[in-house]
């Protein structure tokens, strides 16, 4: 089990554990605001755009080349920015805390 | 009804696919605190419906892991999810619906995302033939696993080379049906791509072993020694265990148009996704409208559209005023390329293909009218899709010679006029 934790724009916490499936598929389920997933989880829209903390990069790992060019299209990108569609849960992954980028 | 809910207002939304729940949860977003109350025919709970002719087809995902939202997720916003219920009219005067058993309800507002419905083409026989599916619903799908798990031979015929009809080839692929696909004109894709992509993705699906037919004009369908028999009117006959139609859609506009509601090629709605009659919205699928950056109206057949018009109408039904002002993008997955596209080729006078230095399966076409650029279709190639998109929005104008070499890198603002 995996603890995560969104940090939304306007500063609200939530705190959701999962065991498996994608941090998007999470973050929709739990109603994270600002994560809408509209591709369902196959890199093509790029609404599911998190900031991870900086330490917690080399954890995670940077976005793959089409993710990249994906991210292009948000103007909150940054060396730290991922999509959740992107990042499989892992047990690896508890205690993540991730910031809504829009 | 509890008395506690006797005075609040009624949001009613017919149709909850993509359209119709964004829609419910945007509205709640937007601070709506009356009731919200979302009906669909279709008994399963909302689902993303692009993977059903991909992931879901070919079995890698299970209707679980596609669902919109969660059902506890409508629990906790209040929305009423009446599902497998068909909505028999609407009453614009006494602002009401009537349900398939007859009964009435209320409405303050009203949302029609109502979709579209697969076209079954006026062939011979296309009545009596079985193992026969359209691709439209999770329905569809599980008829369509459950005949191919059934079937000895597993050949497939499938009838139209669109998008639907080749990713359903794609995944019927994968299961190990040996599919063939009967396309009208003269080159598959041929109403929304340029000739080279149609040629990349014949091609493409050669090679996985689908027999990709053009010029075939199926005219009459036979149920034969437990086989479809499809005759083409060029006289060619073609044999197959089940066959699936992929040949486009129909609107469905009769509910609204039945009620006063303009209807063109769709609903017609305005750019706050207003219809002409007060307290009715449409979105998604469904509905006519205006784009600005074309500045033509349209339907579109996209989550794109579904997603944009549920946000604008549920700003405009909380007194919000966000006009509708989208590209339109769209992609494809099948096998293992992904196709992006961003735009509306429609009147393009120029088709200029992009290639990346060394990688074959790496292209993009981009469409002109003049010097203006429609729009951008991508293969294996998201640095294109996304500079397109942003050359789009920006309205910027692309140097064509330098986008044409690929010697130039694909970046801005290289392959733009100076």
């Amino acid at each position: 089990m995996a603890e995560i934790t969104f940090i939304t724009r306007d500063n609200e916490t939530i705190k959701v554990a999962a065991t498996s499936g994608s941090v998007m598929t999470l973050a929709v389920d739990n109603g994270v605001r600002g994560i809408d997933g509209d591709c369902g989880g196959v890199c093509s829209c790029a609404t599911c755009h998190v900031h991870l903390e900086p330490q917690d990069m080399k954890l995670i790992g940077e976005a793959s080349e089409i993710e990249k060019d994906m991210l292009e299209l948000d103007d909150n990108a940054n060396e730290f920015s991922r999509l959740g569609c992107q990042i499989e849960i892992s047990e690896a992954l508890d205690g993540l805390v991730l910031r809504v980028a829009n | 009804m509890s008395d506690a809910n006797m005075n609040k207002k009624v949001c009613i939304v017919i149709g909850a696919s993509h359209a119709g729940v964004n829609f419910a949860f945007a509205l709640r977003r937007e601070g709506w605190q009356g009731e919200i109350i979302l009906i669909d025919a279709d008994s399963e709970l909302p689902y993303h419906r692009p993977p059903l002719s991909k992931t879901y087809l070919s079995g890698e995902e299970q209707i679980d892991k596609i669902v919109l939202k969660p059902r506890e997720s409508y629990k906790k916003e209040d929305i009423s999810l009446f599902l497998g219920l068909s909505v028999r009219g609407i009453n614009c005067k006494d602002k009401s619906i009537t349900l398939e058993d007859g009964s009435i309800r209320n409405y303050d507002k009203l949302v029609i995302a109502t979709g579209a419905r697969p076209i079954i083409p006026k062939i011979a026989g296309i009545e009596a033939a079985k193992k026969l599916f359209p691709l439209r619903t999770a329905a569809d799908v599980a008829a369509i696993r459950n005949s191919l798990a059934a079937s000895k031979n597993k050949q497939v015929a499938i009838i139209g080379g669109g998008y639907i009809g080749l990713e359903t080839a794609a995944s019927l692929n994968k299961l190990g049906a040996e599919v063939t696909v009967l396309e009208r004109e003269e080159r598959i894709l041929a109403r929304v791509t340029a000739a080279e992509m149609s040629a990349f993705f014949a091609d493409l699906h050669e090679q996985h072993g689908v027999a990709v037919l053009t010029s075939k004009n199926v005219i009459e369908i036979k149920w034969q020694n437990e086989k479809n028999e499809l005759k083409c009117s060029d006289g060619s006959v073609y044999r197959a265990d089940l066959v699936i139609i992929g040949v486009g859609i129909h609107v469905n506009q009769e509910l609204a148009a039945a009620s006063g509601i303009n209807v063109e090629n769709g609903v017609i709605v305005d750019a706050q996704c207003k219809t002409n009659m007060e307290d009715v919205y449409a979105i998604g699928d469904c509905t006519f409208h205006h784009n600005p950056h074309y500045n033509r109206f349209i339907r579109l057949e996209s989550v794109q559209n579904a997603v944009d018009q549920a946000k604008v109408a549920a700003a405009a039904i909380c007194g919000k005023q966000i006009v509708y002002d989208a590209i339109p993008w769209f992609w494809s997955d099948q096998y293992d390329i992904k196709l992006q596209m961003v735009g509306l080729s429609d009147g393009y006078d120029q088709a200029l293909v992009r290639k990346e230095e060394g990688n074959l399966n790496s292209f993009s076409i981009w469409y002109f009218k003049k010097e203006e650029l429609l729009a951008v279709d991508a293969v294996n190639n998201t640095k294109a899709y996304v500079y397109g998109t942003k050359i789009l929005k920006g309205n910027q104008r692309v140097d064509k010679k330098k986008l044409a070499a690929p010697t130039e890198e694909l970046k801005l603002p290289n392959i733009l006029v100076e």
